[in-house]
């Protein structure tokens, strides 16, 4: 098991490295190869009518004039030895993990990021539950009725959740439930301080993708139940003598749970490394919406900083599925 | 400035953009509010805040909260170039000079803020004096000198490698600005040689050129006193030392800015503010339509000033009682199309008189929003600048376009059709939408144009603004928004229209016009003391752009902003955008 770990976790390491290569590559190589020079680059964090002697400052300040290589090189030496920065009279270290400072505001990264991820946390752990116990119940009920009423009302539901996006039932329930009907806030309270208003305030959010990815999981649900429900061993269960509710919940529930399990790790990695949508509507002030600002500013260390954090939230999840299959299948063993 | 409000970094981001359009669609569909006394008060009337105080009155406490749809360059007043954070500033930060908080174009009037009275000049205008007030203190009880105006000067327009995103008039304009390293690198005590200190409350700035309206270069944040031991650089937005009457009670980047009451404030030292809030919250990264949402219900302000989204501007005009609480003004703005005079055949002043006659500008004005969003414009200086002069040199009948003059100048430039590109901004869709009704109107004469769209972060660094790209992309055409850094006629012209703001890239004179006539003229200006015959200079300067159809002015740029009943003291004002002034805005609700 421990090494099994290790493995996975060294592997999580390069696969890491790959992807800030990846996205270094995309946000500075390829326009690079497009004809951009730094000085260009260089003149996008300056104001007005900037004097080459700006441009030349601005560029050494940033490290825009070291060659590429370097330039990442910095930013991963940065990530894991902490890195000294230069604020103007003074300089400050930036311990490790150090993202470095964003070159338009020129804001700690790291800083951001850990004061945001209550938020992208509470938006996706909410929102996990509630379409984790939607999805399953459905497809387990639409599962054991097949083609009953039941079962094609929430099939046809979950089809139009699936094809609904975000942007618009987002907005639906902005428009209903916190414009129409004030019955829900509008400014995110962290929990710290209001656990009620926090709740309040996310619901919409959680419900809204709540139905988006429910739909997922009770689709996902309803066909491993059909297959499991046939298999040899529910017929060997039912023959037991076992109650039908345990057959379903300890037997035909449980092998179904693997695909389900791996889709959950996936989608609760991604959404934990930044809803942008979901935060963008909703006004959160998670990572998904620095993500954002990031993106509209060119701006590469938050860009690089939330990449890798999603990222990583990816493989931790991915890790978590792996041992979790363990304990949801004895037919699968770790090594 | 090429868009603080609406242009640079407005928050429409990719998704947020597609966010919009379902929230037309879904706010299109929603109940109209008939409630035209939002709030139990009355409404003042349509326009009334570009007229008049509304809601005047000294009522002390509560909070007055503002919402942005995005979040500004820097709170630091040093490091901004953003025309609400200009405004809102002054709540913290007090600059040598501001502007009166007055409805309209009244409030362009310059007044003595940390200075005791307007800038004495001398030399011709070259050397600047400005006694400061006495009895200012910071925040924290200490004096404020005329030393720490220097050192603000110093830090924000000298130490750009660090503190980069405010503008550099003063490195332009002051005598050896152009040699001088800025206080974090030359650490010689007397700094700057050409701002001097005599006393702790006297001030003089010496130029390198005479300077008629270096009042309005002082009006800005970047002469807001900072306290050198205090100066921690980048990170001093975290802990600004307040000199206005409010100060920093939290600072959240990115999320919240919390301001509340600064005790060491004095009233006595400052005719302005009146400190009546308890609390000033400014949110940031608000979705839009939330804002319109909170501002309707009385709840906030639009911080930003851009005026309500489409939804917004459909369900208020649209009802009486609704919009009796709008403000629908000039924001100083124009929006034009540059005819770049460098790429051919627009080096002929035939073809780009043709362009001229040939756009049907009620068009381009539907596509924009409607006379609600902009007037139709014939000239390169809006109404609302000084030195405006009414004008149409390509008179059209109904501004529609002239089919048949527009082939006459192709004829005489030699050409019957032309083939060119025209960019645009892809993450603004209005201006998208302009384009492509340019676009149509010049087809009718022969003129084949393309649509080439960039994204605006980089539309004057990479694209639009680079002579050799736009050279080599076939670009002749090219739309632009652009309002002044101050309300004068240079401060609007100088950098559209002036040869010497013609660089490698990174322009904003996109017709890429060196014309020694206009050059000398906009010199001329800004050297002459008399502000009746400056404003007459600037108005030949326009005249004399549009003779070169350097400049297709398309529409006078109006904001509609919906004005919450629950706050006070509203003046919509004319020298920031149409925005509400900030200094003294309260609430009526505890």
């Amino acid at each position: 098991m421990i090494s099994y770990i290790l493995r996975r976790t060294f592997a999580a390491v390069i696969l890491l490295l790959v992807v800030t290569a990846v996205t270094f590559a995309i946000f500075f190589l390829l326009p690079r190869m497009a004809g951009q020079t730094a000085d260009q680059l260089a003149q996008q964090y300056i104001g007005k009518s900037p004097t080459q002697a700006d441009i030349a400052a601005v560029k050494q300040n940033l490290g825009l004039d070291q060659p590429l290589y370097l330039q990442y090189w910095h930013f991963i030496k940065g990530i894991v030895v902490g890195a000294t920065y230069d604020l103007g009279p003074t300089t400050t270290h930036c311990n490790a993990p150090c993202f470095g400072y964003s070159f338009k505001n020129h804001v700690e990264v790291w800083p951001q990021l850990t004061s945001r991820l209550p938020v992208t946390l509470s938006l996706a752990l909410g929102a996990a539950v509630m379409w984790l116990v939607s999805g399953v119940l459905i497809g387990v009920i639409s599962a054991l009725k097949p083609g009953s009423f039941f079962d094609r009302a929430f099939m046809g539901v979950a089809l139009a959740g699936v094809s609904l996006p975000m942007f618009f039932t987002g907005n639906l329930a902005l428009l209903l439930f916190t414009y129409q009907w004030p019955i829900f806030g509008r400014t995110y309270v962290p929990f710290t301080e209001n656990p009620a208003q926090w709740a309040n305030t996310l619901f919409p959010a959680w419900c809204s993708l709540a139905l988006l990815y429910s739909a997922i999981y009770a689709r996902l649900t309803r066909s491993g139940m059909l297959e499991t429900m046939n298999e040899d061993f529910i017929r060997t269960a039912r023959a037991k003598g076992l109650r039908e509710r345990k057959v379903v919940a300890r037997h035909g529930l449980r092998a179904a749970l693997t695909p389900i399990i791996t889709v959950f790790g996936m989608d609760l990695g991604l959404l934990l490394g930044g809803a942008v949508i979901t935060e963008s509507v909703f006004s959160l002030p998670g990572i998904g919406q620095y993500a954002v600002q990031g993106i509209t500013d060119n701006d590469l260390p938050p860009i690089l900083g939330v990449t890798l954090l999603a990222a990583l939230f990816v493989v931790i999840a991915n890790l978590l599925v792996d041992l979790l299959y363990a304990a949801a299948d004895p037919r699968v063993r770790l090594s | 400035m090429e868009g603080k409000q609406t242009i640079m970094r407005r928050s429409a981001l990719a998704a947020v953009a597609a966010i919009g359009s379902v929230s037309l669609l879904l706010a299109g569909c929603s109940k109209a509010d008939d409630n035209n006394e939002n709030n139990g008060n009355k409404s003042a009337g349509a326009n009334a805040a570009t007229k008049e105080v509304v809601n005047a009155s000294t009522q002390k406490g509560g909070t007055v909260t503002y919402e942005y749809s995005d979040v500004p360059d820097s709170f630091d007043p040093g490091n901004t170039y953003y025309a609400f954070m200009y405004n809102l500033s002054r709540l913290y930060a007090r600059p040598l000079m501001t502007f009166k908080p007055a409805p309209g174009e009244a409030g362009n009037e310059l007044v003595p803020d940390l200075a005791a009275s307007a800038g004495v000049p001398s030399d011709g205008g070259k050397t600047w004096t400005y006694k400061l007030r006495s009895g200012l203190k910071y925040q924290d009880g200490t004096a404020i000198t005329s030393k720490d105006v220097k050192y603000a000067v110093e830090r924000s327009n000298f130490a750009r490698d660090v503190l980069s995103l405010g503008p550099n008039y003063f490195q332009q304009f002051l005598e050896g600005g152009d040699k001088y390293k800025g206080p974090y690198k030359d650490k010689s005590a007397e700094g700057l040689k050409s701002i001097e200190t005599p006393d702790d409350t006297t001030i003089v700035f010496k130029l390198n050129r005479a300077f008629q309206e270096f009042d309005y270069l002082v009006a800005t944040p970047q002469t807001a006193p900072v306290p050198q031991a205090k100066d921690t650089g980048i990170d001093y937005v975290k802990s600004i030392v307040s000199s206005g009457s409010y100060q920093f009670q939290s600072y959240e980047e990115g999320k919240q800015v919390v301001l509340v009451r600064n005790k060491n404030w004095d009233a006595k030292t400052d005719p302005l503010r009146k400190q009546y809030p308890d609390k000033i919250v400014v949110k940031l990264k608000v979705n839009p339509e939330t804002i319109d949402q909170d501002v309707q219900a009385g709840d906030a302000i639009d911080v930003g000033g851009t005026g309500v989204q489409a939804a917004t501007q459909a369900k208020v005009v649209n009802d009486a009682s609704l919009k009796a609480n709008t403000d629908n003004t000039y924001g100083g703005r124009l929006v034009y199309m540059a005819i770049n005079t460098q790429v051919a055949p627009f080096d002929k002043v035939e073809c780009r008189k043709a362009v001229e006659y040939a756009v049907d500008k009620v068009s381009v004005q539907t596509s924009l929003g409607g006379p609600i969003r902009g007037d139709v414009a014939t000239t390169v200086l809006p109404p609302d600048i000084p030195g405006y002069q009414k004008a149409d040199v390509y008179a059209t009948t109904g501004n529609k376009g002239d089919v048949a003059k527009a082939k006459e100048q192709l004829k005489a430039c030699g050409k019957s059709t032309i083939t060119t590109n025209i960019s645009a901004r892809s993450d603004r869709p209005q201006e998208v939408d302009a384009a492509t009704a340019i676009i149509a109107s010049l087809k009718t004469v022969g003129i084949n144009a393309s649509l080439k769209q960039y994204p605006s972060g980089k539309y004057f660094t990479d694209y639009a603004g680079v002579p050799t790209f736009d050279k080599k992309q076939n670009i002749g055409l090219h739309m632009m928004q652009w309002g002044a850094d101050w309300p004068s006629g240079y401060g609007f012209l100088q950098q559209i229209l002036h040869g010497d703001a013609i660089g490698a890239s990174g322009n904003t004179n996109l017709s890429y016009l060196d014309d020694k006539v206009i050059n000398e003229t906009l010199e001329k200006a800004i050297a002459t003391e008399d502000e009746t015959e400056r404003n007459s200079l600037y108005a030949e300067i326009d005249k004399r752009a549009m003779d070169l159809a350097a400049i297709v002015p398309l529409a006078y740029f109006k904001v509609l902003l919906y004005r919450p009943t629950t706050f006070t003291n509203l003046v919509s004002t004319a020298a920031f955008s149409g925005q509400y002034d900030y200094l003294n805005i309260g609430t009526t609700e505890k």
